[in-house]
């Protein structure tokens, strides 16, 4: 323990930021290789655990934020990142980045697909992949999860939004509405 | 609107698509059912085949899953149709993200933000872990996959591993069990 206090001491605490075109070949990569959604995962892997650019903490306030508003949640939160590490040249990478490369890679898809779905070995790659991507998305809800306060009323507040989105599919928009105002009351109350 | 059917078909996207990205609470899936609705029932830019096609397709291309809208700009209108379906899903939310970052690097409000930030937390974890749950039941595959899945997450929460090679993995497994002749 006291090693470990000692170590992180003497190292400096945040690495230099990412330059421009580090930020957005980053932000590009993530966009090209993610295959069945999970793209969260991708970015907290890369920026929080990897490069240790933010801190978990501060990640996962942006990613709150970007699941509650409106927004395609994976170019809320390259937006975000990008904000956070580098102004508003960052917000611009972070969204073209993101956006702009998958976008022509699915329009040569889509002209290509005809002769693509030929192939059934194709179709079964594609499972396989999508079956590994899956644990993108269960790790980033796991380790979102983990930073819920052990607390009932936080608790319960995750435990009605999965049961209301995934088990009863009610509309995401009254659960967050809901969801978010009782939630964000009550930490309010309770932050004063 | 305009004289030039090309511009109103422009016109027409953004006016269809722009709307549609305010609503989209959650990720881009929840406004699927209403993307489909808009371009198959009310303005016939595409049949049903074509559209589930499509949705296919952005279901196994790489990036944000609402490039489906790329794609059916890109059918609809060709190069100009997928700028403008592009800008009109992605653009409007994106000012709002921003906007929003920048108010939190001010000073000031902070048991606001700090409110926010802890309130969110809870309604967060639930929609990702929701995600999750409707990804798993949704996937083809059968057990195989869910085992893939399952034994992804675990090695994801407990290693450093390269996300690819897990993705590589589940390909050549998945080839495996093809060639014996299980999926």
């Amino acid at each position: 323990m006291a090693t470990a206090e000692t170590l992180n001491m003497s190292e400096p605490e945040a690495p230099s930021a990412p330059s421009y075109s580090q930020l957005f070949w980053i932000f590009t990569r993530i966009a090209l290789t993610s295959f069945g959604g999970g793209l969260s995962g991708w970015l907290l892997r890369e920026f929080v655990q990897n490069r240790k650019w933010m801190t978990q903490e501060e990640f996962l306030n942006g990613l709150s934020i970007s699941q509650a508003l409106p927004g395609v949640n994976v170019k809320n939160m390259a937006v975000w990142i990008g904000y956070r590490l580098l102004g508003w040249r960052g917000a611009a990478i972070g969204f073209v980045g993101i956006i702009v490369p998958p976008a022509i890679v699915i329009v040569l898809l889509g002209t290509l697909f005809s002769s693509l779905s030929h192939y059934p070995l194709t179709h079964v790659a594609l499972m396989g992949a999508a079956a590994a991507a899956v644990g993108l998305s269960l790790s980033m809800g796991i380790t979102a999860a983990r930073a819920v306060p052990r607390n009932a009323v936080p608790l319960a507040i995750m435990a009605a939004t999965f049961i209301a989105v995934a088990l009863l599919h009610w509309p995401l928009f009254w659960v967050v509405l809901t969801a978010g105002f009782v939630s964000v009351a009550y930490a309010y109350a309770r932050a004063g | 609107m305009s004289d030039n059917p090309q511009t109103s078909l422009l016109l027409s996207l953004l006016a269809v698509f722009a709307p549609l990205s305010l609503v989209t609470i959650g990720g881009g899936q929840s406004a699927i059912a209403d993307i489909n609705r808009q371009v198959v029932d009310v303005h016939q830019w595409m049949s049903q085949a074509q559209f589930v096609d499509a949705f296919a397709i952005s279901r196994m291309a790489p990036g944000p899953g609402s490039l489906l809208v790329t794609l059916i700009g890109w059918q609809v209108a060709g190069f100009w149709g997928a700028v403008v379906a592009t800008m009109a899903i992605f653009g409007p939310t994106t000012f709002l993200i921003y906007a929003v970052a920048h108010i939190w690097s001010r000073k000031g409000g902070e048991r606001w933000k700090r409110a926010l930030e802890a309130g969110l937390r809870p309604v967060a974890a639930g929609m990702i872990l929701a995600a999750g749950y409707v990804l798993l039941q949704a996937m083809d595959g059968g057990w195989f996959a869910r085992a893939i899945a399952f034994a992804s997450t675990a090695t994801l929460l407990l290693t450093k591993v390269n996300p690819l090679l897990l993705i590589g993995a589940g390909v050549t497994v998945f080839i495996g069990l093809h060639a014996l002749g299980l999926v």
